[in-house]
């Protein structure tokens, strides 16, 4: 075998590794599509469940979606101000290196983790209960490294002539930031916040400990409410329902899961490309 | 200039916020679970709460034993997926793919345990034996999803390989294989080799789409077969913190299990950021 033949097999083995590290993205929504679509219907949207696994999703929805948002409140704005100070002040010294690596240890903690300090930490210690308010307040640990990431990414593409030109003309280093490099650094903070909001939609394990059982039948009222989600629900049903229906509703749950989550990708992604394109 | 002062504080303050949170969580999971943190405790065999016996040496073999088949399988095609993107893919091939993968970082791992749980596992038990929740489920489930990052992080070195390498490697006569293989792939080692470590770190963290396939029986043993059920780290504490009473060893001994999951990983990623990257640098 020559090495022109050589390259052409290397290359299609590449195509096939390629091709199997993506497949699973279409076979998941194919498979979700298929099998819960027949749940979807008014009554199962709107619906409180009952006698575990009857009744419709809609206290899970909204507390999926009561979550996300109170963690993204909490998590967003801390995130993308400690990645303007890391882009933009942070010298090069060891405190800096500390806090880098505090905040990747922070990226790269098991979610079972965060949830028993949620529990330890928020649940007990300051007294929060299994509630909106604690597993929000977990959920944004995971999702505050997420966010300086990207962030912190999206500021340090900001060409260094924006910054310049400001100062320049006489702008001070605050006002540079906030007129010139935060506008331009907009999308891909926009683009890294929504992708960090479908992750934290999907967690399971951090939610299981601070948030609430995963089946209850009201909208939660207050912060201190214990609130169900979608993830604990379709985990319950999917390990612990025994009917036809229970199974029918896992699925129902897992599409409006999947369906909310690709609305956050794929628009972040679409943020992103229209962005680019008009850089490029 | 004061009001760029404060501003400064005030950010660094927020940068900090991290390491406050990793320290508190040190200090949290260390408080509940140092007094069952003993040599009897990762050595034992048995785990057994109503007998109290926690022993974790066989939740923490065969949390290794499906960790290591999932790294292997991800390498596998995670490697070469990311030499796909980086060397030999159109603009716009690599921006489709790149943009799925960054989608399926994020899939819920619960739908990804759900499908497991009633695609893979009936698969396995009807087609190769066993009850079907086994390691090899936890391998194949656990190897999809480590791999997006992988090929990120891999990717991200490779492609941080100067394009003037690549062209003297080209200008000699080297084949586009020949080039990838003797100039790309060594220069990029050390990146790559963090992103595995980075992906054993995260194999071992992982919880819910693991949990779903891997069977967890109530009396966990050291593996012998892929077909064997087995219990995660993970799994332990998640299954069993809803029943742990209150302040009772059995509860201290979950924290505990939370301590070890912390320090491996810990670990883990300060082999990848510091003792790899640095030597890349130097």
């Amino acid at each position: 075998m020559n090495e022109i033949q050589r390259e052409k097999l290397v290359k299609g083995l590449l195509y096939a590794a390629v091709g199997l590290s993506i497949v699973i993205l279409p076979i998941i929504v194919v498979w979700v599509t298929a099998n819960g679509l027949g749940a979807i219907n008014l009554e199962f949207l709107t619906g409180r469940p009952y006698r575990f696994e009857y009744g419709g999703i809609y206290p899970q929805i909204i507390g999926s979606v009561y979550l996300v948002s109170l963690c993204t409140l909490l998590g967003g704005p801390l995130g993308i101000a400690s990645a303007i100070y890391l882009a933009e002040y942070a010298p090069d010294n060891v405190v800096t290196r500390t806090v880098r690596f505090f905040t990747e240890t922070l990226a790269g903690m098991p979610s079972i983790v965060i949830g028993l300090f949620g529990l330890q930490f928020l649940v007990y210690f300051l007294k929060l209960k299994t509630s909106l308010l604690a597993g929000a307040v977990s959920l944004s640990f995971m999702m505050l490294p997420w966010t300086i990431r990207a962030s912190e990414e999206a500021i340090k593409v900001v060409p260094q002539e924006y910054r310049e030109a400001s100062l320049a003309m006489g702008a001070t280093k605050w006002q540079t930031i906030l007129r010139v490099v935060l506008p331009a650094a907009v999308p891909g903070i926009v683009t890294g916040v929504l992708l960090g909001m479908g992750k934290a939609m999907g967690e399971t394990a951090v939610v299981w400990l601070t948030a609430g059982s995963g089946l209850e039948a009201f909208v939660p009222r207050t912060l201190r409410s214990p609130t169900g989600s979608l993830p604990m629900y379709i985990y319950l049903l999917a390990t612990q329902g025994h009917t036809a229906e229970g199974m029918q509703n896992a699925f129902g749950a897992s599409l409006v899961l999947l369906v909310m989550f690709l609305a956050m990708s794929v628009s972040a992604l679409l943020i992103r490309n229209h962005y680019l394109r008009r850089l490029g | 200039m004061r009001t760029g002062d404060v501003v400064s504080k005030i950010l660094f303050l927020c940068a900090s916020l991290s390491a406050v949170i990793v320290f508190l969580i040190t200090a949290f999971l260390l408080r509940e679970g140092i007094k069952v943190l003993t040599p009897g405790f990762l050595l034992g065999l048995t785990w057994s709460p109503h007998r109290g016996l926690f022993g974790i040496f066989p939740t923490i073999v065969g949390t290794l034993c499906v960790v290591a088949g999932a790294v292997v399988i991800a390498t596998a095609i995670g490697i070469p997926s990311a030499i796909f993107l980086s060397e030999f893919s159109p603009f716009w091939v690599r921006n489709i793919i790149k943009s799925s993968v960054e989608v399926i970082v994020g899939i819920p791992s619960v739908v990804i345990g759900f499908f497991g749980l009633t695609v893979l596992v009936p698969f396995i038990r009807n087609q190769v034996g066993g009850r079907g929740e086994s390691i090899l489920a936890g391998w194949i489930v656990l190897a999809f999803m480590i791999l997006p990052n992988l090929i990120t992080i891999a990717e991200d070195s490779l492609r941080a390989v100067p394009r003037s390498y690549r062209e003297a490697s080209l200008a000699l006569g080297a084949t586009k294989w020949q080039t990838v293989r003797n100039v790309v792939l060594p220069s990029a080692s050390s990146g790559i080799r963090a992103a595995l470590v980075l992906g054993v770190g995260r194999a071992m963290g992982e919880t819910m789409a693991v949990l779903m396939v891997v069977g967890n029986p109530e009396t966990p043993w050291i593996p012998t077969g892929v077909l064997d059920r087995v219990r995660m780290l993970t799994s332990t504490i998640a299954i069993e913190f809803s029943y742990a009473e209150w302040g009772s060893t059995h509860q201290h001994a979950l924290f505990a299990i939370g301590v070890v999951l912390f320090f491996m990983v810990t670990v883990l990623n300060f082999i990848a950021t510091f003792v790899i990257r640095r030597k890349n640098i130097q």
